[in-house]
Formats: structure tokens, C-alpha cells, sequence
């Protein structure tokens, strides 16, 4: 499975990939913000499963991101799982509403993501 | 009507902090009593901001001295690090990132929205807060450490 994980905070990237890698997903590449994320996508387009995305980032946030992908026919069909601390029912409605596939809500607990991405590859 | 800053909006940033060390830190940190910022007399190393807008303005921040900024983001992040570095930085400024996005959702009438955080780093720095803030600082204890956070708001 080929992930990408998009966090302008590289603690977040760091405990993240940890995570995917406990878990077996050794194939991750990382971007700093939603417009790299982008970049990635469609340099890699049809490479890449799954993408991790947080929300509040400089540049280009994730909801800016994801709402570029699900409206690329090339970028939509690969699911996005949010990971964000926007906790608030409008901000995971919007997301659920822009395409999001899922939605984890910092602070989690290794075991979450881990069900969510398991959830995906089904 | 104007809205009125009270002690009790200081809560969910405290649960908010309580779930956060507890989930992504892996320990389990204890509030001491709230109390009136300029009351306080503080130990620290290195803070992490954010700043809130919509029906209130403000900010707030969680102040660690070194080794105990060094001893949570290790746990944090799974990490060794020996001394104070970017990576140290940049974990305190998710944590509070994590704390403040979350204590939103306790706070929904405000509509508040945050800002990307900022580290500061410096012996008993201060952070001044606007004028006419209410300003209020909430020890906590753990087993990494003591540390405080800060909160001021008062309305937009």
C-alpha cells in the first residue's frame, strides 16, 4: 500500500509513519503541505492507495487539497483520510461532504488510525 | 450582548490538554487550580502558541523548562533527544496545536478559529496578552514534569 502523508508539522509525520510502520506500510511519502500533496499526487498519479491529510497547513490547507483531488479525474478515485485537530461537527461534515474517506481527529490513539486505515482496505 | 469571559471557558483547554497527553503522549498529566495570570509566578523554558479569533480573541500556550519540554516530546514522538533542536520546537508546537483544535468543540459559541502555532523559546519569557484579556494559568503536573498553560480572551 503506498501512502502519502501530508503534515506541515514533521512530529506529526514522524509518530504517522511510525504508526503505518508498526503496522506493515513501509511504502510512505511524506509532503509538508496541501499544494507538495498535490504535487506528488500527480507526479505519481494511479500510484499512490491512500493519502493522510491534515487540515490547518501554510501554503495550501487540507481541505483546499482534497477538494482539488476529488475534482481531478486523474487524483479522485485514491481515498483521503482527514487527521486533523478540527474537532467540530461543521469542519468533519465539510470534509465528509468534500470526499474525505475518513476523519481522525487529533489527539488519537495509535490503535484509531490504525482501524480507519484498516477500514480503507477493505 | 456582549459576551462575558468566565473561568469555566478555561475548561475544555484543560480536558483538551488532559485527552492530548493522555492519547499522544502516553502519561497521564494532572491540573493544579486555575489562577489569575498576573498572580502567577512561573518556571520555563520554551512555550507554544496559538492564537484564537471570532467572537473572541486571545491565545493559548503551553510553557515546559527545558527538561520537561525535552522528556514529554521525546515520549511524544518516540524519540532520544538529548538536547533542545527543531524537532524539539516543532513538537511543541503540535502539541499545542492538538490542544487548542480540540478545545474548540467545547467552545462552539465563540466559532472560534486558530492560528498556526508559534515557539518561543527563552528563560521566563514573557507573553503578553491584549488589553482587556482575561488571563488565566492552569499548573499541571506529570510524570515527565511540571508544566503550565496559559489562556486569554476576551471578546472580538
Amino acid at each position: 500500500m503506498k501512502i502519502l502523508l501530508v503534515d506541515d508539522s514533521s512530529t506529526m509525520r514522524r509518530i504517522q509513519k511510525n504508526t503505518l510502520e508498526k503496522l506493515g506500510h513501509t511504502d510512505v511519502t511524506e509532503a509538508g503541505d496541501g499544494a507538495e500533496a498535490i504535487a506528488k499526487l500527480q507526479a505519481g498519479a494511479g500510484s499512490y492507495d491512500l493519502v493522510l491529510m491534515d487540515w490547518n497547513m501554510p501554503n495550501m490547507t487540507g481541505i483546499d487539497a482534497l477538494k482539488k483531488i476529488k475534482a481531478d479525474p486523474a487524483l479522485k478515485a485514491v481515498p483521503v483520510i482527514m487527521v486533523t485537530s478540527e474537532s467540530e461537527k461543521t469542519r468533519i461534515m465539510e470534509a465528509i461532504q468534500s470526499g474525505a474517506a475518513n476523519y481522525v481527529v487529533k489527539p488519537f490513539q495509535p490503535e484509531t488510525l490504525a482501524e480507519k486505515i484498516a477500514a480503507i482496505k477493505k | 450582548m456582549p459576551i462575558a469571559i468566565r473561568a469555566e471557558h478555561v475548561n475544555p483547554f484543560i480536558l483538551s490538554n488532559l485527552e492530548t497527553f493522555s492519547k499522544m503522549v502516553g502519561v497521564e498529566a494532572r491540573p493544579g487550580k486555575p489562577i489569575l495570570k498576573h498572580d502567577a509566578r512561573l518556571d520555563y523554558d520554551i512555550s507554544g502558541i496559538i492564537g484564537l479569533s471570532g467572537k473572541v480573541i486571545g491565545s493559548v500556550s503551553l510553557s515546559f523548562p527545558q527538561a520537561t519540554a525535552l522528556a514529554v516530546c521525546n515520549k511524544f514522538m518516540s524519540a532520544n533527544l538529548k538536547e533542545m533542536n527543531g524537532e524539539i520546537l516543532d513538537a511543541v508546537g503540535e502539541l499545542i496545536n492538538i490542544v487548542a483544535g480540540n478545545a474548540k468543540k467545547g467552545l462552539s459559541e465563540f466559532n472560534i478559529e486558530i492560528s498556526l502555532p508559534s515557539v518561543i523559546v527563552g528563560r521566563n519569557h514573557r507573553i503578553v496578552e491584549p488589553k482587556g484579556s482575561v488571563g488565566f494559568v492552569i499548573p499541571f503536573s506529570s510524570p515527565l514534569g511540571d508544566f503550565h498553560m496559559a489562556v486569554s480572551l476576551k471578546p472580538a
